[in-house]
């Protein structure tokens, strides 16, 4: 028997039956796309379309068309990685790390998160491809024999580190992310009114029959996915900060990086998670299952993570100092007071001092405020990334060399092939998948809910009452 | 959820702090106190490895006007357990700090054993005071005489560079706000806990959310301060942004195991009977989940200080593994082997987390290792080639290990074993994870 303690917020609220977590969330995937969504939808193709050109110009004229120059080789194309690879965190941490710590709230979240985690690292794989310059040789950061003699990756490299890295989280978090769609599809499948969506679903939900040895298989599978995962989740930035802090370059090298980019991985995808979170519950009216303590909870880790990062930040600062060296003290001093200030102080107020304002109990359950901080937090972190590159390698050890770097209308034209692609399919899943994890959240609806119906078993009370989708006594 | 069973348990139990283990813990100290005194003997008459022979190697600590005498042994040692215990004893605070804020249910039933072990802080806090005051310069190669004055022989300027942060009047400033502002803390929330089986209500547990969060807050910023003080500014020359990190990780592995092995000791002689083998398995998880987060700190410091190669940095691992005669290599291995491969393979299975047996194997596995992390980030800094592991070593451990038993034993008289008016308790009493 478990217990609930008293002093624990409810997780569920307006009385849900099993029913009506069914009805309130499957009708979103059943009906005719709204015209909001196909609106939305036309908007993000649109996005889409133009960084594809953009896209298309880059690789056919070279990357000449972006901004770098001989000192400042890396840049956007960098900065956009990083900054996608770690809004790819939240997802499996919230469905790994959260479930190992059987922390309910991540039920109505996870599914979101998971599908946001796996278009993310989409897009990160793309700037990737892109500063590759020629794409179609791709395959050569892989271990492949080849047929060019003795050509073989150079394993003493982060980046091929990076790749094994990157590509093994992909695979682990769109396996978990399936997995957990698996119980969902099939009551997709058995509630479809026509042949094809009751084949595609019924193919994709891998003959799930609902009984109680699926259901053991299935939460077998979870929780030896949240083993594999959890180390993942940490894996993944650790690899990422390597590129950097593993070279001798005043600024990249330091010994915090890897658990302090992991930090801050988990604080952007919390800051992504929201945002998206809150339009799609107001717009699905999914309010009772997206709550208040939903959002006061991740609001809790965005700061949390922040204030993890400002040490970071404050500890970089003094040791830069601390270890006499001069060129990490100069690198410090010029992020702070050189040409690139305003990007280290936008990056400061962002991310250090923004995410403090959820000590507030009342901003902290705001929508509005809670929305407008993640805004501000995922900027102060693509601030953080442009930081670490661009300052650091914008003033060379020789003078002569020193150089400042300026955006080309395809550095930012690549960049928006990014969002346009990322929303393209955030849009396309909330259309076509369920974004909460009914099987989950019927889970925790005995033990969460502010107050339970008379029969929680009970039928559905939402509109199609009248008309059911699935005639269960029909057949 | 048929197959579990629970049994009515009783939440009222006195732990009785018997006269047979006073008297053991007694002739513990007594033993490690006789060892001291026959270690110190023995080095005072020579027995040490010879200061001369593999001084070169250690350039760092080469000023030539510090001879080494026997007595450093014994205040590196005092130094080293001290900082040890005081970690141990901290993160029983930060345990229960961090489970009040996450609002944890399981740890309720057994979270008076951390609650009981800050309250050894003033004895490591008043050692550490007294040594920085009076010996600060046998542990601390910023502490020299005239090593920040220019016309000294023994003037480095380096060092003299970070005189902002590393000067006496400062360090001891911090070392009193460290211990001062965790003991304060950890002393308000134990009283709420204590006036919380009184008189129950949720007043207690509210205010114990809001000082743990202080108490977070604080610790944020002072376990990485205090891991550059006590441990790190030993290396004057030498630095890492990872080090404040690595450190909690070090102490909050080695605290987590404290508690796990007090817990099962406890239910192995009648006590804590609503402690079930959940809690045992969730214990198990945490010593074998953060055994790996130490590891992967650990591991992520030193391959970025080997893979770049500065000379500046990588002189550590370099002092530690060829140096002084290369003394120091063995507790740099030992110290992966029982922190990381041991408590890895040990708790991996899921019965084995269960098994009281090989739980407290893994837990002494990561206390004797924590040990030597600390070991071998401390000696080599302050005795160099005149480290070693003897009656000295072995006393000292003893002797803080025995104070350090005797004073949460006796904290644990002070209370009701289990918090009984905890809001969090039915949940925890019914833990079940299967």
């Amino acid at each position: 028997m478990h217990v609930t303690s008293p002093v624990r917020t409810p997780l569920v609220t307006g009385g849900k039956t099993y029913a009506d977590v069914t009805e309130d969330i499957c009708k979103q995937v059943e009906g005719k796309p709204t015209k909001e969504w196909k609106v939305a939808f036309v908007i993000s193709l649109a996005v889409l379309a133009y960084g594809t050109v953009c896209l298309f110009w880059t690789w056919w004229e070279g990357l000449g068309v972006w901004g770098l120059n001989k000192t400042v080789g890396w840049a956007w194309d960098i900065t956009n990685f990083v900054w996608w690879v770690g809004i790819g965190h939240a997802g499996t941490l919230i469905s790994a790390i959260l479930l190992l710590f059987r922390q309910k709230w991540r039920t109505s979240i996870n599914r979101a998160a998971e599908a946001m985690t796996i278009f993310a690292v989409l897009c990160a794989a793309s700037f990737i491809l892109m500063h590759m310059g020629r794409p179609w040789l791709a395959y050569w950061a892989l271990p492949l024999p080849n047929t060019f003699g003795s050509l073989w990756v150079n394993f003493n490299s982060p980046l091929v580190w990076d790749v094994f890295a990157i590509s093994t989280y992909f695979s682990v978090s769109c396996l978990f992310w399936y997995v957990g769609l698996v119980p969902d599809l099939a009551t997709i499948r058995d509630r479809a009114q026509n042949k094809v969506s009751k084949y595609i679903y019924g193919v994709l939900s891998l003959g799930w029959n609902g009984s109680a040895r699926t259901w053991s298989r299935y939460e077998y599978i979870s929780l030896i996915l949240a083993g594999l995962s959890t180390p993942l989740v940490l894996s993944v930035h650790t690899i990422v900060s390597m590129d950097f802090a593993t070279s001798v370059i005043p600024g990249w090298h330091t010994t915090i990086f890897p658990p302090y980019f992991v930090a801050g991985a988990i604080f952007s995808g919390f800051a992504m998670v929201q945002n998206l979170m809150l339009v799609t519950r107001v717009v699905y009216k999914l309010e009772d299952y997206i709550t208040f303590e939903h959002i006061e909870s991740m609001n809790k880790i965005i700061t949390l993570t922040g204030s993890i990062v400002g040490v970071a930040y404050l500890t970089e600062f003094f040791i830069a100092w601390y270890s006499g060296v001069e060129y990490e003290s100069y690198a410090f001093y010029n992020r702070m007071a050189g040409p690139y200030w305003w990007a280290y102080w936008a990056m400061m107020t962002c991310n250090v001092i923004s995410p403090q304002l959820f000590w507030s109990r009342k901003i902290r359950r705001s929508v509005k405020w809670t929305f407008f901080i993640s805004v501000i937090v995922n900027i102060g972190m693509w601030f953080e990334r442009f930081v670490i590159i661009v300052t650091s390698l914008h003033r060379d050890y020789i003078p002569s060399s020193w150089a400042m770097f300026s955006p080309t209308m395809f550095d930012i034209g690549d960049y928006i092939f990014s969002f346009g692609f990322f929303f393209t399919c955030f849009f396309l899943f909330s259309k076509y998948l369920p974004v909460i994890n009914m099987a989950e959240v019927k889970g925790v609806i005995k033990s969460t809910s502010e107050k339970l119906p008379l029969k929680v078993s009970g039928v559905s009370k939402a509109e199609r009452l009248a008309s059911p989708a699935y005639k269960k006594d029909a057949e | 959820m048929g197959a579990h069973h629970h049994e009515v348990v009783s939440v009222e139990e006195q732990f009785e702090f018997t006269a047979e283990s006073k008297r053991n813990l007694l002739i513990g100290m007594g033993v490690g106190i006789a060892l001291v005194l026959l270690g110190s003997y023995l080095l005072s008459q020579g027995g040490g490895h010879d200061a001369h022979a593999a001084a070169g190697h250690g350039a760092e600590h080469d000023h030539g006007a510090h001879g080494y005498h026997w007595t450093q042994r014994i205040i590196a040692n005092l130094w080293l357990n001290s900082v040890y215990f005081a970690g141990i004893s901290i993160i029983g605070m930060f345990f229960i700090s961090y489970n009040y804020l996450a609002q944890a249910g399981w740890s309720a039933v057994f979270k008076r054993i951390p609650e009981a072990m800050p309250a050894f802080l003033p004895i490591p806090a008043i050692i550490m005071i007294v040594l920085a005051v009076f010996f600060g310069d046998k542990i601390y190669h910023w502490m020299h005489e005239g090593i920040m004055d220019p016309a000294s022989a023994n003037y480095d300027a380096i060092i003299a560079g970070k005189q902002g942060f590393l000067n006496k009047p400062f360090y001891i400033i911090r070392l009193l706000l460290y211990f001062g502002l965790w003991y304060v803390l950890w002393r308000i929330v134990r009283n709420l806990s204590l006036r919380e089986d009184e008189i129950g209500g949720l007043d207690g547990y509210e205010k114990s959310i809001k000082y743990g969060t202080a108490f977070l807050v604080v610790f944020a910023v002072t376990s990485s301060t205090s891991a550059w003080d006590f441990v790190m500014s030993i290396d004057t020359h030498w630095f890492s942004t990872m080090f404040g990190w690595y450190t909690l990780a070090s102490w909050h592995v080695a605290g987590l195991a404290t508690m796990t092995l007090t817990i099962v000791t406890l239910k192995e002689r009648g006590y804590l009977k609503a402690v079930n083998e959940s809690h045992l398995h969730d214990l198990g998880k945490f010593c074998f989940a953060f055994s790996i987060f130490w590891t992967y700190v650990w591991f992520a410091q030193f391959l970025l200080i080997y893979y770049a190669n500065l000379p500046e940095e990588a002189i550590y691992y370099r002092e530690r593994f060829s140096g002084y005669g290369g003394i120091y290599k063995a507790p740099f291995f030992i110290n992966i082997l029982l922190n990381f491969v041991a408590p890895f393979l040990v708790l991996m299975t899921r019965d084995s987390k269960r098994t009281s047996v090989i739980l407290k194997l893994a837990c002494w596995s990561i206390l004797v290792g924590h040990y030597f992390d600390f070991y071998t980030n401390i000696m080599p800094g302050t005795v160099g080639a005149n480290g070693g592991f003897g009656a000295v070593e072995f006393g000292f451990v003893l002797l803080f290990a025995c104070a350090f038993i005797w004073s949460v034993s006796s904290q644990l008289t002070k209370a009701n074993l289990i918090p009984r008016n905890h809001p969090m308790l039915e949940e925890s009493l019914h833990h079940d994870i299967a």
